[in-house]
C-alpha cells in the first residue's frame, strides 16, 4: 500500500514532518525566553517614540517594520508552533497573509498612498 | 501535535456517561429518521447537499421570475411594467439572488454531496458545521428576501452597489441595509463551508487517494472553496462599512468629509473578481467529469487541468481593477491589469483545449447531460472571448456599463455556470435519486434553453455596441434599440419555458420511475468512485472504504488492458459495485444546534436596522445555542456504540469565531 | 521529504466501522487544520480593515485626527500586557497538556485577566479619544481608526469568553490531558489576534502619520 502511495507524489502536503519534529517540544522555561526577547524588541520600539532620545531618522520606519517582522515572526513560530508542527499548517496560514499583504499593498498603490 | 498524539481525544469506554447531560434540557438528542424533522436536524452530507440543491432551485425561479420582470419592462420603448424605482431594485435582486441564493448554493450543493462520495470518506469532517452552513445560509436568503415585505423594497444599488449609491441619501429605503447585513450572513455561511470543506478535502481521502488522484470535480471544488475562504473576508469589510455607514453614520464612503468612494469598488471587485470564478470553476469540474464519461476516455492532460484550475484561482487575485477602467485609476493601474487580464485568459484556454481534446477521437455519447456539457464549454468559450476584449482598456472604455457586459457576464455566468450545473443535474440525479431524468424532455430541455439563451443573450452584445446603458430602465424609439430588445425579451420566455420542463420532468421522472427498470449503481459506465456504490446512496455511503490504486479508480475496477493492449471489460458493475448493506456503520448524529445558531443571526440583522434590543435577543439566541452545541457530544452518548469520530471538544472553540459579529 | 507517502502513517486496515479520529488521510486533526485554515482568511479581514484606516489616516475633514490624539505611552503598556498575554496562554497549554490541572487553570485565568486589562485599556482609550473630539463619527479617519481596533477589541473579548469557559470547564474537571488540543485551538486564536496586534501597534501607532 504505501508503494501505491508512493507512485504519484507530486503532492503539496507535508504529512511526514510533524512526525519528525513533534518531539521537539519546547520547555515552559525556552517560552519565557521567547517572552523576553519579545518584551526588549517591544521596549526597543517604544523607544523609537521618544525622538529626542535618539534621532533615528530615515531608518525609523524600516526599522520598526523590522522589529515588527521579528516579533510576528517569533510568535507565530513558537508561541503558535509552527515551528514544531506540520508544514502544511504554516502554509495555509502563509498563503492568508501573503495573499493579504499583496492585495491589499496593491489596492494602496493604486490609491498613491506612498506617494 | 505531540499533545493530540499522546492523548487520544476519543472518549475511552465508559467515559460517556458524563457528557449525556442536556445542558438547557430543550431539545433531547434527535435520531436519523425518515420524517420531515429529520430534515431539520440532519447533518447526513448528501441530505445537506440536497437541502442546498432544493433551495437554490427555488431562488433560481425567484430571480427568474425577477429577470422576466427586467425583460418585460425592456421589451418594448417606453416601457411602463416597472417604475423606474423598482426598476432598480428588481434588477439588484436579480443579481444578488442569482449570484449568492442560486450559484453559490447550487454549486454548494454538488460540492456537499459529492466530494465525501469522490474521495471515498463517509461524511464531510465537521458535519454539524456542514449542517450550520445550510441554515445560515438560508436564514440569510430570507432575510434577504424580506426587505420586500419590511425593508420598503429590495436594494437598489446594482449587484455591486457602487457608493456613493449605496448611502442613504441615494438609497433612502432599508433595501442597502438588507442587502448589506444579509451579504455578511450569507458570506459566514460560505466562510464555514469552506473551511469544513477543505479539511475535508485535505484529510479525509481514502487510503490511496493522493491529491492528484482526486477526481477533477473535487479538485475545482477544492480551488472553489480556497477562493471562498480569501475573498468572502474582503467583502465582509466592504460591507461592513457599508452597514456602518448607513446605520452609525460613519464616513467611510462620504466624500464630503473627504472619503473615497473607490474604497469600495476596490474591496467589492477584490472579492468580485475571484467571485467569478467561485461560480465558473465547480462547473468546470462538473463538465470534466461528463465529458470523459461519454467520450469514453481519460480527461486529457489531468495535470494540465488541475494545475490551470490551481492557475486561474491565484491569478484570479491580480486582475480585479478591470473592472475599474473608467474609474480613474490611473494610466499605470490600467496598463498593469490590463496585461494580467489578457494572461489570465491562457489557463482558460488550456481547460477548453483539453476538454476538446478528451472529446477527439472518443466514442461519444450524447445524452442530455454531455449535450449541456458541450454547450458549456462552446458557451463559455463565446463569453472567454468578449472577456478577453474587455481586457483591451481602450476597447472597455466603450463598453463599460452597455448592455455588452451584460451580454459578456451571462455567457460566462449563464452560459458557463448554470448550464454547466444542469449537465452536472442530469448526470448525477440517478445517483442521488436512484431513477434517471426522462432523457426526451431532457432534451426538450437543452435546446429550448440553448436557443433562449443565445437569442437572449447573443443580442446584448449588439444593443452594446450600439450604446444602450446598462441598467437604464427604459429607452426612446428610434435609437434602434426596439428590435433585438424585443428578440431578447422572447428568448427570456424561452428560458422560462425550458425550466418549466425541466421542473415537469422532475415529477414526471419521478412518477415514471417505478415502471422502469432502476438505474444501478453506475448507469453511465463512469469513472469515479461516487458510482461504485448503489443508487440511491446509502447513509453510510461506502460499505467498505475503498483502497485507491490511481486515478478513475472506478474504471480501473472494471477495464484493464489485455496483451494486446487493448482495453476490456474485467468486471460487471454487478461484481465491482458495493451493495451499500452494511449495518452497524457508526455515523454522526443529528443536531438540532446549527438549525438554533442560524435562526439568532437574522434577528441580530433585524435588530441592528429597526431595534437594537432585538439584536441583543437575537445574539443571545446564538450564543445559548453555541454554548449547547459545545456540550453536545458529536455522538450521541446514547446511541450504541463504541467509537468516537470525533469528539465534544472540536466545537468548543470553534463556532465562538464563527459569532464574530461579521 | 516530499517523498514521503500520504497514507502511510495510516497503512493499517482501515476498519469497516468509522474511522479513529486521528486516522487522518495527513496524520494531522481536523480542528486544527480547520483552525489554521480559518486563521488564513482572518488575515484578509484585518488586512482590510487596516488597509482602510491607512488609507484614511489623514483624512480629518478639518477635524481632529486619531493621530492627534494617540497616547503612545499607555498604549505601550497595553500592547505590552497583551504580548504577555501570549506567554501565559503558551505556559496554559503546556500545563494542561503535562496534565497539571491546577497549573493550567491559574494559567488560563492570567490569560484571560491579562485579555481584560487590555480590553479596559482599549474602552479607557476609546473614552478619553471621544473626550479629546474624536468620536465614530467625527471623520473617515476616526471611523477607520474605531472600527479597525473595535473589531480587533471584539476578537479579544471573544477569546476571553472562550479562555472562560475553558476555565470553567476545568474546574468542573471536563479539561483534561487528554482534551488539551482544545486549548491549543483557543490559543492558536488568541495568538493570532496578539500578532494582529503586533501589526496594529507598529502600523498604526508607531509609524508617523506624515
Amino acid at each position: 500500500m504505501s508503494d501505491t502511495a508512493t507512485s504519484e507524489h507530486s503532492e503539496p502536503d507535508t504529512a511526514a514532518e510533524h512526525h519528525d519534529t513533534e518531539h521537539a517540544h519546547p520547555s515552559d522555561w525556552a517560552y519565557v525566553k521567547i517572552a523576553v526577547v519579545l518584551a526588549v524588541i517591544t521596549a526597543l520600539e517604544v523607544f523609537t517614540y521618544f525622538e529626542s532620545v535618539v534621532d533615528w531618522g530615515v531608518a525609523l520606519v524600516p526599522s520598526l517594520i523590522f522589529m515588527m517582522i521579528v516579533k510576528f515572526y517569533l510568535v507565530a513560530t513558537w508561541f503558535m508552533h509552527l515551528r514544531f508542527d506540520s508544514k502544511l499548517f504554516g502554509r495555509m496560514f502563509t498563503a492568508g497573509l501573503i495573499l493579504a499583504v499583496g492585495v491589499y499593498l496593491v489596492t494602496l498603490t493604486v490609491f498613491e498612498f506612498w506617494v | 501535535m505531540a499533545i493530540t498524539e499522546k492523548t487520544p481525544l476519543e472518549l475511552g469506554p465508559g467515559d460517556t456517561a458524563r457528557y449525556a447531560e442536556r445542558p438547557l434540557g430543550v431539545f433531547t438528542r434527535p435520531q436519523e429518521g425518515r420524517g420531515w424533522r429529520d430534515w431539520l436536524s440532519t447533518v447526513d452530507h448528501k441530505r445537506i447537499g440536497i437541502l442546498y440543491g432544493a433551495s437554490a432551485m427555488f431562488f433560481f425561479l425567484v430571480g427568474g421570475v425577477e429577470a422576466l420582470l427586467i425583460r418585460l419592462q425592456l421589451a418594448a420603448p417606453e416601457g411602463s411594467v416597472l417604475g423606474a424605482d423598482v426598476y432598480n431594485q428588481v434588477y439588484t435582486m436579480h443579481g444578488v439572488t442569482m449570484v449568492f441564493l442560486f450559484i453559490m448554493p447550487l454549486a454548494a450543493a454538488f460540492a456537499n454531496y459529492f466530494i465525501p462520495l469522490q474521495i471515498g470518506a463517509r461524511d464531510v469532517a465537521f458535519p454539524r458545521l456542514n449542517a450550520l452552513s445550510y441554515w445560515i445560509w438560508l436564514s440569510g436568503a430570507i432575510f434577504l428576501n424580506t426587505s420586500w415585505i419590511v425593508g420598503g423594497g429590495g436594494a437598489d444599488c446594482g449587484w455591486f452597489c457602487y457608493s456613493t449609491n449605496s448611502g442613504v441619501a441615494f438609497s433612502p429605503s432599508h433595501g442597502v441595509d438588507f442587502y448589506a447585513i444579509g451579504l455578511q450572513i450569507l458570506g459566514i455561511a460560505s466562510l464555514v463551508s469552506s473551511v469544513n470543506l477543505i479539511v475535508t478535502c485535505l484529510n479525509m481521502r481514502a487510503p490511496g487517494m493522493t491529491l492528484m488522484r482526486m477526481p477533477v470535480l473535487t479538485w475545482m471544488l477544492l480551488i472553489t472553496q480556497f477562493l471562498l475562504l480569501f475573498a468572502l473576508p474582503v467583502i465582509t469589510v466592504a460591507l461592513f462599512l457599508l452597514m456602518f455607514d448607513r446605520l452609525f453614520d460613519a464616513q467611510f464612503f462620504n466624500p464630503d468629509a473627504g472619503a473615497d468612494p473607490l474604497l469600495w469598488q476596490h474591496l467589492f471587485w477584490i472579492f468580485g473578481h475571484p467571485e467569478v470564478y467561485i461560480i465558473i470553476l465547480p462547473a468546470f469540474g462538473v463538465v470534466s467529469e461528463i465529458i470523459p464519461t461519454f467520450s469514453r476516455k481519460p480527461l486529457f492532460g489531468y495535470e494540465f487541468m488541475v494545475f490551470s484550475g490551481i492557475a486561474i484561482g491565484f491569478m484570479g487575485w491580480g486582475v480585479w481593477a478591470h473592472h475599474m477602467f473608467v474609474s480613474g485609476i490611473g494610466p499605470i493601474s490600467v496598463a498593469a491589469f490590463s496585461l494580467s487580464t489578457m494572461f489570465i485568459a491562457v489557463p482558460t484556454g488550456v481547460k477548453v483545449l483539453n476538454w476538446l481534446a478528451t472529446m477527439w477521437g472518443g466514442k461519444l455519447r450524447f445524452t442530455v447531460a454531455m449535450k449541456f456539457a458541450v454547450a458549456t464549454v462552446a458557451m463559455f468559450t463565446i463569453g472567454g472571448l468578449s472577456g478577453v476584449t474587455h481586457s483591451v482598456a481602450p476597447a472597455d472604455t466603450q463598453q463599460t456599463d452597455t448592455y455588452y457586459i451584460v451580454a459578456h457576464f451571462h455567457y460566462v455566468i449563464f452560459g458557463g455556470g448554470v448550464l454547466g450545473l444542469f449537465a452536472g443535474l442530469y448526470f448525477w440525479w440517478p445517483k442521488v435519486w436512484g431513477h434517471f431524468l426522462n432523457e426526451r424532455l431532457g432534451n426538450w430541455n437543452f435546446w429550448i434553453m440553448l436557443v433562449g439563451f443565445n437569442l437572449t443573450f447573443g443580442p446584448m452584445h449588439i444593443l452594446g455596441l450600439q450604446g444602450m446603458s446598462r441598467r437604464i430602465d427604459t429607452y426612446a424609439r428610434g435609437y434602434g434599440f426596439e428590435f433585438w430588445n424585443m428578440a431578447a425579451t422572447v428568448g427570456s420566455l424561452l428560458i422560462a419555458v425550458s425550466v418549466l420542463i425541466f421542473m415537469w420532468n422532475v415529477v414526471k421522472s419521478k412518477r415514471d420511475a417505478p415502471h422502469l427498470p432502476p438505474p444501478g449503481p453506475d448507469p453511465w459506465d463512469a469513472r469515479s468512485l461516487e458510482w461504485s456504490i448503489p443508487s440511491p446512496v446509502p447513509t453510510h455511503n461506502f460499505d467498505t472504504v475503498p483502497q485507491v490504486h490511481g486515478r478513475d479508480e472506478w474504471w480501473h475496477t472494471k477495464y484493464a488492458e489485455n496483451d494486446e493492449g487493448q482495453v476490456v471489460r474485467v468486471a460487471t458493475t454487478e461484481e465491482a459495485a458495493q451493495t451499500g448493506e452494511a449495518t452497524g456503520v457508526h455515523l454522526p448524529s443529528p443536531s438540532f444546534w446549527p438549525l438554533a445558531v442560524a435562526v439568532g443571526l437574522p434577528l441580530i440583522g433585524y435588530g441592528l436596522i429597526f431595534n437594537l434590543w432585538l439584536a441583543l435577543v437575537g445574539a443571545l439566541l446564538t450564543i445559548a445555542s453555541l454554548y449547547s452545541w459545545a456540550m453536545e457530544p458529536v455522538d450521541d452518548p446514547d446511541a450504541a456504540h463504541d467509537h468516537h469520530e470525533e469528539h465534544h471538544e472540536d466545537d468548543d472553540a470553534d463556532p465562538d469565531e464563527e459569532s464574530d459579529p461579521r | 521529504m516530499s517523498a514521503e507517502p500520504l497514507v502511510a502513517d495510516h497503512a493499517h486496515e482501515v476498519s469497516d466501522h468509522g474511522h479513529d479520529p486521528h486516522a487522518t488521510t495527513t496524520g494531522l486533526s481536523h480542528i486544527k487544520l480547520a483552525m489554521w485554515v480559518f486563521l488564513g482568511s482572518e488575515c484578509l479581514l484585518f488586512g482590510g480593515l487596516i488597509s482602510t484606516y491607512l488609507l484614511y489616516k489623514t483624512r480629518g475633514n478639518g477635524r481632529t485626527l486619531p493621530t492627534d490624539v494617540f497616547d503612545i505611552p499607555f498604549t505601550s503598556v497595553s500592547s505590552f500586557v497583551l504580548l504577555m498575554s501570549s506567554l501565559t496562554m503558551v505556559l496554559a497549554l503546556s500545563a494542561v497538556s503535562r496534565g497539571e490541572a491546577e497549573a493550567g487553570r491559574t494559567w488560563l485565568l492570567a490569560t484571560a485577566l491579562l485579555g481584560g486589562v487590555f480590553v479596559g485599556g482599549q474602552v479607557y482609550e476609546f473614552t478619553a479619544f471621544v473626550r479629546e473630539g474624536v468620536a465614530f463619527t467625527t471623520n473617515p479617519a476616526s471611523s477607520a481608526f474605531f472600527t479597525l481596533t473595535g473589531f480587533h477589541g471584539v476578537h479579544v473579548s471573544l477569546g476571553i469568553v472562550m479562555l472562560m469557559s475553558l476555565f470553567v470547564a476545568s474546574v468542573k474537571g471536563k479539561l483534561t490531558q487528554r482534551n488539551a488540543e482544545t486549548v491549543e485551538i483557543v490559543g492558536l486564536y488568541w495568538h493570532f489576534v496578539d500578532i494582529v496586534w503586533i501589526f496594529i501597534f507598529t502600523v498604526i501607532y508607531l509609524i508617523p502619520a506624515d
